[in-house]
């Protein structure tokens, strides 16, 4: 079994509450490697309190156990800290396809400023005309918009 | 890790007031769940009161492997009595109204906002690593209230008032965050931590600032609460602790 099967196995995994991306191109898997017959893999948390983070890392030790391995080390590391500027163009498809308006590339700005997001566009009609109405929704990665020209509230995923 | 051991002592002391702070916080926000004023905001605080949480528990778990003691990060949430618990008095205040709640977590997200963004430099990568993560959340809470901070002072002549109220009641708790003592020397002489009399000068920059936006008068500075940070508490992180711990105490391996 090599690093890249291992990786391969761990693509096979959701996330929990974005089921359609999965955990290696969500950059929450950073790397697998072999210390003799065990396998570790080093995890990044999306947000410190994610509730999905501990049901990630029970699917892990499943799947790898599933899949033959014998001994699963996981291990957390902070370091680079998880931005959603991992996540690909593809990746991105598929949070609008969705239903979930996927995130602009993050700035340096710390918004101390009282500056307003940039203009998100809607995932259903891709228009402009929205509204942020929350910067926190129903899980800790989103924000709640409203999109004034198809009248549907929606999701989009925050630049962090 | 190779700390000497008065460092060591010094970081585990520091690490607990930062975490404290956070869970204690974050049990105070979770009081919002189902009393929101409007629905957003029910969403909104406990989001800020999870992102705590998490932050809390990050911090613990390094201070426990500081401490080398083989205690984990939930026998440091569930098994320390109210004279270990080193939170600053700001955090432990019951929540009050939503102007109360929004004026401290304006005080409280500026003021993480400007430590975070110095802990991230920090000479232990561990610290600056989780400090960069909370920093990024940090920018959020605190983008919400000071919104709100704008909205209620520019609001009604009542909103103005209740928050103008809500700033002069927390006023003399602020000075507790920037708490100098011989363990931020300790530390700050290590760059391990920056130095908390430059954070305590940008804070009060940003708050008046905020103040200002806000047609809120800066309370007149004089007496500054302290003790939380050596362990002397109001009487009302008692009665957080034992809602907080009475499960885990009760039934000490629950799990589900």
């Amino acid at each position: 079994m090599t690093e890249q099967t291992i990786l391969g196995y761990l693509s096979e995994i959701l996330d929990p509450e974005i089921p359609v991306l999965n955990i290696v191109e969500m950059g929450i898997v950073r790397s697998v490697f072999f210390e003799n017959e065990k396998v570790v893999v080093t995890i990044t948390p999306t947000y410190s309190g994610c509730p999905a983070m501990r049901m990630i890392e029970d699917n892990i030790v499943e799947k790898l156990k599933e899949n033959g391995c014998g001994e699963v080390e996981l291990k957390t590391v902070y370091t680079p800290t998880w931005t959603t500027d991992w996540l690909n163009e593809i990746t991105k498809k598929k949070l609008q396809q969705y239903g979930i308006s996927p995130p602009h590339t993050t700035s340096d700005n710390h918004f101390v400023e009282i500056t307003l997001p940039k203009k998100i566009s809607c995932p259903y009609c891709q228009s402009h005309q929205t509204s942020l109405k929350s910067d926190f929704s129903s899980t800790a990665c989103k924000a709640m918009y409203y999109c004034n020209a198809c009248l549907q509230p929606f999701e989009y995923f925050k630049e962090i | 890790m190779r700390l000497d051991t008065e460092i060591r002592d010094a970081l585990f002391s520091f690490l607990l007031r930062i975490a404290d702070d956070r869970l204690i916080l974050g049990h105070r926000l979770s009081e919002w769940c189902g009393h929101g004023p409007i629905l957003e905001e029910d969403i909104a605080l406990t989001n800020i009161s999870l992102d705590l949480l998490g932050q809390a528990e990050a911090y613990l778990k390094f201070a426990a492997e500081v401490e080398g003691k083989s205690r984990t990060e939930d026998d440091l949430a569930y098994f320390r009595e109210v004279i270990d618990f080193k939170n600053c008095k700001l955090v432990e205040l019951p929540k009050g109204d939503f102007a109360f709640t929004i004026a401290r977590q304006f005080f409280f997200s500026q003021y993480c906002v400007l430590l975070c963004e110095k802990l991230q430099q920090s000479s232990l990568e561990q610290l600056a690593g989780i400090s960069a993560k909370a920093l990024k959340e940090t920018t959020y809470h605190l983008r919400h209230s000071y919104q709100w901070m704008l909205r209620l002072g520019g609001g009604t002549e009542e909103s103005r008032q209740r928050l103008q109220n809500a700033v002069d009641e927390l006023w003399n708790y602020t000075g507790e965050m920037f708490l100098t003592d011989t363990i931020e020397q300790q530390l700050s002489a290590q760059n391990i931590i920056p130095s908390f009399v430059e954070i305590s000068a940008l804070w009060k920059e940003n708050v008046a600032r905020c103040f200002r936006e806000s047609s809120i008068t800066i309370p007149q500075t004089g007496f500054m609460h302290s003790g939380g940070r050596i362990g002397k508490h109001t009487e009302h992180l008692g009665h957080i602790l034992s809602e907080m711990q009475i499960l885990t105490r009760s039934f000490p391996k629950a799990k589900w």
